[in-house]
């Protein structure tokens, strides 16, 4: 356990620096709190960012997707209860049609109903997860509607 | 020797009495053993986050009482921090101290709900339900006097709370905090140490602690299993860091922990309502905001709360707009059922919707 009592967010800079060691060619940019990946490189350096004994982010808070027309950006939130820091990693994919990235479930299982909801709403396939399926619609439905295009 | 019979596929709801809402479970059975399970969502799916984008600020508000409709004001007090974020303002501490207070008046209403749904799951019908509805009522009367309703709230708005409490709410509150540990006595007389509750629950579905961090569960379910993990401690909002409480924690994960560390939890939240009550001052309860709120493009604010649930969030994205470009809503009663299939499988049928009922999910924020 660190010194801190409450959670401080860790700076993109430092998180950069660790990140692109381990896993090269994964950090895009960096910007105060926000660290931005390469899409590919999303499950590697989360699997890092969960494993590494000086990060250590063992809790997935959330992931959310953001449609900015010409590209969806996807954002994870992570905590580490044991050092008290927290962190927020995005990854932008450009493009409408078959967007993909690669899952972080077999790295938090909480990722589950996430990625299912960020396919189901906002069209973003995860490979590698064992159950995509859309869960507040139907199979069936057509689009994705909280796309901006959508209505 | 044990004897495996045919496995059979039941379908629990989403029209079930005890399924807490419109929450559908697809399960296969050996006899009455569960082999496998599926969670089902959707059916109260109203798409609250596509509708954000198209309200302001203020009338999102009235939106997120609809999300978990019995922890109305925990809903409004994680929106409303949120959009104080983005904007970069603080509350008056008047305000802040009327947001904590009725926050945690409706963590007990809420987990009164959860235990009270609960012990009726096991087969105690009515009675004990019956209990901590008396006291639920009550705490929806004094927010009847803040607001005029009793459910679907609407109290905070950004930069506060939609106005003071009136003169006779303060009297009221002593009221029900005299008659609360007598009632609240009856209430752990009768369950606590219950045999029946003890040889149903305990050691019954139980989470060990590192698949409920992977599975990214929160709140009383992530403290039954040994975790003492609080965001009203490790990141302090409103005024949860001018008021002294503890933070219970169980260790065997089980049913019975959820249940405990939810009735520990009641006496906390009262001991904080008690410390605002005392340190309370006069001053305004509303920051001075334009109606209409346009924070600065390209801005972004993830505001979050310990919710009597877990960890609700709201996730916000300003384009320089009226309203949102994007509110994400980080719902506790959706990912918390992430770990439903461990939960589970292995148990028993007669224990399936005791276990749903010790997670305490509520539908509309489920679906959202």
């Amino acid at each position: 356990m660190s010194a801190s009592t409450t959670v401080q967010p860790l700076e993109a800079e430092y998180l950069a620096g660790l990140v692109d060691e381990a896993v090269p060619g994964s950090v895009v940019r960096w910007e105060d709190l926000t660290l931005w990946l390469e899409p590919s490189r999303v499950a590697d350096a989360a699997h890092f960012l969960r494993n590494s004994p000086n990060l250590d982010f063992q809790f997935l808070n959330a992931i959310s997707a953001v449609d900015y027309i010409d590209h969806i950006e996807v954002v994870y939130h992570l905590t580490s209860f044991t050092h008290r820091h927290t962190a927020v990693i995005k990854t932008k994919l450009f493009g409408r049609e078959q967007l993909s990235l690669p899952s972080v479930y077999n790295i938090w299982r909480g990722a589950d109903f996430q990625e299912r909801e960020v396919w189901d709403l906002m069209g973003v396939r995860f490979e590698g997860h064992p159950n995509l399926k859309r869960i507040m619609l139907w199979e069936g439905f057509e689009g994705h509607p909280l796309r901006k295009d959508y209505l | 020797m044990t004897i495996h019979t045919e496995p059979m596929t039941v379908n629990v709801g989403p029209q079930h009495p005890s399924t807490h809402g419109v929450f559908r479970l697809r399960v296969t059975f050996d006899g009455e053993e569960i082999m496998e399970v599926e969670p089902v969502f959707g059916y109260l799916h109203r798409g609250t986050e596509k509708l954000a984008e198209e309200r302001n600020y203020v009338q999102i508000v009235t939106l997120t009482d609809r999300l978990d409709y019995v922890s109305s004001m925990i809903n409004n007090q994680a929106y409303c921090l949120a959009v104080e974020k983005l904007l970069g303002v603080e509350p008056p501490p008047r305000a802040k101290y009327l947001r904590t207070l009725v926050a945690e008046l409706q963590r007990v209403a809420s987990h009164l709900m959860g235990i009270g749904f609960f012990v009726q799951d096991l087969g105690a019908l009515g009675t004990p339900l019956m209990y901590c509805f008396r006291t639920r009522e009550k705490i929806l009367d004094l927010f009847e006097m803040l607001c005029g309703a009793r459910i679907t709230l609407s109290y905070m708005r950004p930069g506060g709370v939609f106005a003071d409490a009136p003169k006779d709410f303060w009297p009221a509150l002593n009221t029900f905090l005299e008659e609360f540990p007598s009632e609240f006595g009856e209430i752990e007389q009768l369950l606590l140490e219950n045999e029946i509750v003890m040889v149903r629950t305990r050691g019954v579905s139980t989470l060990p602690l590192d698949l409920a961090v992977n599975s990214s569960v929160s709140g009383p379910v992530l403290r039954a299993s040994g975790l003492a993990w609080d965001w009203r401690k490790m990141e302090p909002y409103d005024a949860y860091d001018q008021v002294e409480f503890d933070v219970p924690v169980a260790q065997n994960g089980d049913n019975y922990d959820r249940f405990w560390v939810r009735m520990q939890e009641i006496h906390q939240s009262i001991r904080i309502v008690r410390q605002c009550v005392e340190q309370i001052e006069p001053g305004p309860a509303r920051l001075e905001l334009p109606l209409v709120l346009r924070p600065r493009p390209g801005t972004e604010a993830y505001g979050r709360v310990e919710a009597s649930k877990g960890e609700l969030a709201f996730y916000l994205v300003s384009d320089g707009g009226i309203s949102p470009y994007r509110c994400k809503i980080r719902s506790p009663s959706l990912i918390n059922l992430t770990a439903t299939e461990h939960l589970l499988v292995g148990w028993k049928l007669a224990d399936m919707i005791v276990t749903l009922g010790s997670v305490d999910i509520n539908m509309g924020e489920v679906d959202r």
